[in-house]
């Protein structure tokens, strides 16, 4: 993860200091979450588009941040994960801020939000995981290959974003960074989501205040899109779009589209 | 030097077509569609009764282990074994060698410190307690426990068994992953302070480390034979030595496949399709199965990755998966020829990976029953005196090995 120009970095303390991820920051206006999923932060033009209207905070879940890889044994469980999420959000300076989740990030968001209602004011779910259905089973995707992940998490698995996301850097030791980096960043948010990701969140959605916007590819074969309406039905008020020639990534498949709608959903 | 005869339990007769057929021997075979219940129970008792073949015969050791759906050793339930194996060989001098139960999935892990107690009692003091971390296809992919938290498991559970064995006190257990009130095992080891501990692993850092600090016996089990070990293993004793501690062989075990005939040519035409059968079908397994995220912690991944041994592993099963049988020999994944041929290499190969517990794997993927007879029996006749004396004529002590077992030989001279 490089920050780009006009991304700020903050380093915080969280959980009496045992973790200190850094969080990206960048763009002016209400204050916006955005939590990554399995894969670690990227700094991406979805991040961009949603720094034009908000003020982004882009924390690192913990043990991702570079130089920091220990950090994920001070968080045993998702009730210290969401209580180093309030942290993190009073550091700062956040009160009740808009939440912004992609996939683990979407169902940790959730958990958030549930948790403790008078802390987000609006929710974005872009292909959360965290329900499950025996019958459309969300990927192991934890266990699969990169390449196996691309067949089920792109509208175009041989489209160029696709073959971007398996692409490695050519020098040895930028590759081995990478692949260090991307093996970490599933290591610790897998924490949460071994063998697959289903937690309990089911019974605590109901919870939710937050006005709930819930987006999803089409074309999702990691975590089916039926689920958008599992989603809803728990959360009071949701609303769903789904976007078309999209898979698991709406925000990078069909960036302009899905920023436009979250825009125009945190302006409401 | 200590022999113990390993054995993997493996399912003999898989079709031909098995490794084009199926994705992977582990996790994922299916049993109905290859495997007869009743002829499964034919190989737990062949594999029973070559164990105790062997331990008549005049191994020091015979092991088994564990392994949770997978086609090429399905002893889930190694302490079943172990029990058979305890109460068969009762009044013989032979170690049982459990390489063993795993511990971070065993809940409450206390289970593994009463089993192993009971084996303990019932083998009158002859248990050596093989502590596994569990690979990642049998801990996480089967039995679910979660990549970045096996190792914290392991060492937990660990600790727990240790205390439990030796505690003269009942003890309440405030573990992260164990929590309990009143811990005052039932039957307690006949071995003390407690058997001896034996942990394998297959050449992390960690592992290393985790044995040295708490003098375990470290047992580099590979597939890949006594050269490919070579590197690992001189890492392991220059560890050893940056560590502060004496280079002593009995601290260290090594697994390798041998197989024995009365002259090389017969050993080809004995064992070729078996060998092959191994490595082709035993070791079908998806390179990604080995390394689930998190399943290494964070500096055994940034060291696996760095130095290009990651890379090098996985390079060498997908090259193993092809070799033919003459490679496989040439290569040492298996020592294989007549007695002299064997004796000759698998003495070089403990010299040079300096190791006092040797574990040989006789049974190998196919071997039908007769033949796996007859391969103990010509390495227990022709082979195995000739590698006892091999560290004689150094001041070792096989502090690793049960106390009432240590010294047989020397009494049955005296």
């Amino acid at each position: 993860m490089t920050a780009t120009a006009g991304v700020a970095e903050r380093r915080v303390a969280t959980l009496g200091g045992q973790v200190n991820p850094r969080v990206l920051v960048a763009g002016q206006g209400p204050p916006v979450v955005y939590l990554h999923g399995a894969m670690g932060l990227q700094w991406d033009p979805f991040l961009d588009a949603l720094a034009q209207h908000n003020t982004v905070y882009a924390p690192e879940h913990p043990g991702t941040t570079p130089g920091d890889p220990d950090a994920i044994k001070a968080v045993d469980d998702l009730w210290d994960l969401v209580l180093h999420h309030y942290d993190l959000f009073d550091e700062l300076d956040l009160d009740a801020p808009a939440v912004v989740g992609h996939s683990f990030g979407g169902m940790i968001g959730a958990e958030i939000a549930a948790t403790n209602p008078e802390r987000v004011n609006r929710l974005v779910l872009l292909c959360p995981v965290g329900l499950w259905r025996d019958d459309i089973p969300v990927a192991q995707f934890l266990q699969m290959t990169p390449q196996e992940v691309v067949e089920i998490a792109f509208a175009d698995p041989q489209g160029e974003l696709a073959q971007e996301f398996l692409r490695m850097p050519e020098d040895p030791e930028q590759m081995a960074d990478a692949l260090i980096a991307a093996t970490w960043a599933q290591a610790c948010t897998g924490k949460f989501m071994w063998p697959f990701p289903e937690k309990g969140l089911h019974k605590r959605l109901y919870r939710i205040r937050a006005r709930t916007l819930i987006v999803w590819g089409e074309q999702d074969r990691l975590a089916p899109p039926a689920y958008a309406e599992e989603f809803a039905s728990r959360i009071g008020g949701a609303r769903v779009e789904r976007i078309r020639d999209a898979a698991h990534l709406p925000q990078l498949e069909q960036t302009e589209q899905v920023a436009r709608l979250v825009a125009d959903f945190l302006a409401e | 030097m200590k022999v113990s005869m390993f054995h993997l339990m493996p399912h003999r007769e898989l079709p031909d077509d098995f490794e084009r057929r199926y994705k992977s021997v582990w996790v994922d075979p299916p049993f109905p569609e290859l495997a007869d219940p009743d002829r499964i129970g034919q190989f737990y008792n062949w594999t029973l009764d070559e164990l105790v073949h062997a331990a008549r015969v005049g191994f020091d050791g015979i092991c088994v282990n564990e392994h949770h759906q997978n086609a090429y050793g399905f002893m889930p339930g190694p302490n079943l074994m172990g029990s058979a194996l305890a109460r068969e060989t009762n009044g013989m001098d032979v170690a049982i060698v459990q390489m063993g139960a795993t511990l971070p999935t065993t809940q409450p892990p206390i289970r593994i410190a009463e089993e192993y107690a009971m084996l303990d009692c019932i083998s009158g003091g002859r248990l050596i307690a093989g502590m596994p971390l569990g690979t990642a296809m049998d801990a996480c992919q089967v039995y679910g426990i979660t990549p970045v938290e096996q190792r914290e498991r392991y060492y937990e559970a660990h600790d727990l068994i240790l205390k439990a064995w030796q505690s003269q006190e009942m003890f309440a257990w405030n573990g992260k992953y164990t929590k309990l009130g009143k811990v005052n095992l039932w039957p307690r080891p006949v071995q003390k302070p407690h058997p001896p501990v034996w942990v394998p692993g297959t050449g992390s850092y960690s592992t290393w480390e985790f044995s040295a600090k708490n003098d375990h016996c470290y047992c580099f089990l590979s597939y890949f034979g006594a050269k490919a070990a070579e590197q690992t293993m001189a890492g392991f004793w220059r560890f050893v030595d940056q560590f502060g501690l004496k280079q002593n062989p009995y601290r260290a075990g090594f697994l390798q496949l041998v197989v024995v005939a009365d002259s090389d040519a017969q050993a080809e035409r004995d064992y070729a399709r078996h060998c092959e059968y191994f490595y082709r079908k035993c070791m079908h397994i998806p390179l990604h199965y080995f390394g689930p995220p998190g399943h290494q912690d964070y500096r055994s991944l940034e060291k696996g990755i760095r130095s290009g041994l990651t890379l090098k592993i996985g390079q060498e099963l997908e090259a193993a998966q092809q070799y033919s049988y003459r490679e496989l020999v040439d290569k040492q994944f298996v020592i294989a020829g007549s007695p002299a041929t064997v004796r000759e290499q698998l003495i070089e190969a403990c010299r040079n990976l300096h190791i006092g517990n040797l574990m040989v794997l006789l049974q190998i993927g196919s071997m039908p029953h007769d033949l796996t007879m007859r391969n103990i029996d010509l390495f227990a006749e022709q082979v195995l005196p000739h590698l006892r004396p091999l560290w004689d004529d150094e001041p070792w002590e096989n502090e690793w090995w049960p106390e009432r077992l240590r010294n047989k030989e020397k009494e049955q001279l005296s």
